[in-house]
């Protein structure tokens, strides 16, 4: 049986994943909404789900630096090994920057964020009407990027599953009951 | 006689309550403000008006025969964003078109201490007249007069945000409006 992922890094893997693929086509969504108070609560909800992605994202990186992750696939090209690697530390660092740019995009425009509207998140900028737009474009880009991320991302696992058959997928599965590492 | 001597000194007196109790009737719009706050998903927001225009007449020693009128241009709105102050023009929330002013008149004002003063009266805005109280504070400086102060106003009683924004989730209904005022005679 292949090692597994430690089953908080596979529980943290999934949530991440699941509240990405929420916030994503919401954030597209919104953008083109008139003022109204469904389009207030979508921004707000947007702007919530991110945070939560930040600090899960930070519980994450810790419990990856003080915990072993199974090695690379024995045997896999060695430019297959370094595109694994490239993908996950840039989708790593997309979900840290992502978060950070949108925050800061709120703050620009004159909004602070207010986690679940109880936590208030600094707001280090002053407003600035340009900033805000420039910042949310950056936003955007940044979201385009991951998403093509992930696209291989996914890609290289079907890969894996269907066409190698190599079962790699248990390392991340969440229902297998695989030796942990 | 007796009441000959008293006569200068009465109209000393009165002449200097009448200085005191200048009619305040221009604003010096450069330094004033009429600032706002509502909160939005708990998010404080703040906004304020751009055009606006108030007098006042109060003399400290006798506060209780003061006067205060403040009227707002509501259209001279900035509700944070471009978005906001379309939307808070039309009917919704202060409908411009048919209410374009607020109004506030004090018709009682008393002296609550420590330099602190407090104005009730009508303030009307969409039709709507709600007594409201106000707590400020006066100075003067070589500038003018300096009013400073503010009031919690609960919008849905003035229809300010009707149909689907009166949801209070989405916008609250207690908005805190400040202003500092600086206020001199016009001869």
């Amino acid at each position: 049986m292949m090692e597994r992922y430690n089953n908080v890094h596979i529980a943290l893997h999934w949530l991440i994943a699941l509240l990405i693929f929420i916030t994503f086509p919401l954030g597209l969504y919104m953008a083109d909404l008139k003022l109204s108070p469904t389009m207030v609560k979508l921004f707000s909800y947007h702007k919530w789900i991110g945070v939560t992605i930040f600090f899960l994202v930070a519980i994450r990186l810790a419990w990856r630096a003080t915990h072993k992750v199974p090695p690379p696939l024995a045997g896999m090209p060695r430019w297959q090994e370094i595109v694994s690697v490239a993908t996950h530390h840039t989708l790593y660092l997309l979900m840290v920057v992502i978060p950070l740019s949108g925050w800061l995009t709120s703050s620009a425009d004159g909004y602070q964020t207010v986690w679940l509207g109880i936590v208030p998140l600094p707001d280090l900028l002053d407003k600035n009407k340009a900033l805000g737009e420039t910042l949310g474009a950056v936003h955007e880009y940044l979201n385009w990027a991951m998403l093509a991320l992930i696209g291989l991302h996914a890609a290289a696992a079907f890969k894996h599953q269907f066409i190698d058959k190599d079962g790699l997928l248990q390392r991340m599965n969440p229902f297998s009951r695989g030796q942990a590492s | 006689m007796r009441h000959r001597t008293l006569l200068p000194f009465c109209a000393a007196m009165l002449l200097s309550l009448s200085v005191q109790a200048a009619d305040l009737n221009q604003v010096v719009a450069e330094k004033s403000q009429l600032t706002f706050v509502f909160k939005e998903m708990n998010v404080p927001v703040e906004g304020r008006f751009k055009k606006f225009d108030a007098q006042v007449s109060l003399d400290p020693v006798k506060p209780e025969s003061g006067k205060a009128r403040i009227e707002v241009d509501l259209a001279s709105v900035d509700a944070g964003s471009s978005d906001a102050n379309d939307a808070v023009k039309d009917k919704p929330w202060f409908n411009t078109a048919a209410f374009p002013k607020a109004l506030f008149v004090a018709s009682s004002i008393k002296a609550l201490g420590g330099g602190r003063y407090e104005a009730r009266g009508p303030l009307t805005i969409k039709g709507v007249g709600r007594d409201t109280t106000a707590i400020f504070t006066m100075r003067s400086d070589a500038a003018g007069t300096w009013i400073e102060g503010g009031f919690i106003l609960p919008r849905l009683q003035f229809k300010i945000g009707e149909g689907e924004w009166s949801d209070t989730d989405t916008v609250a209904d207690a908005v805190q409006v400040k202003f500092k005022l600086l206020l001199v005679t016009k001869k």
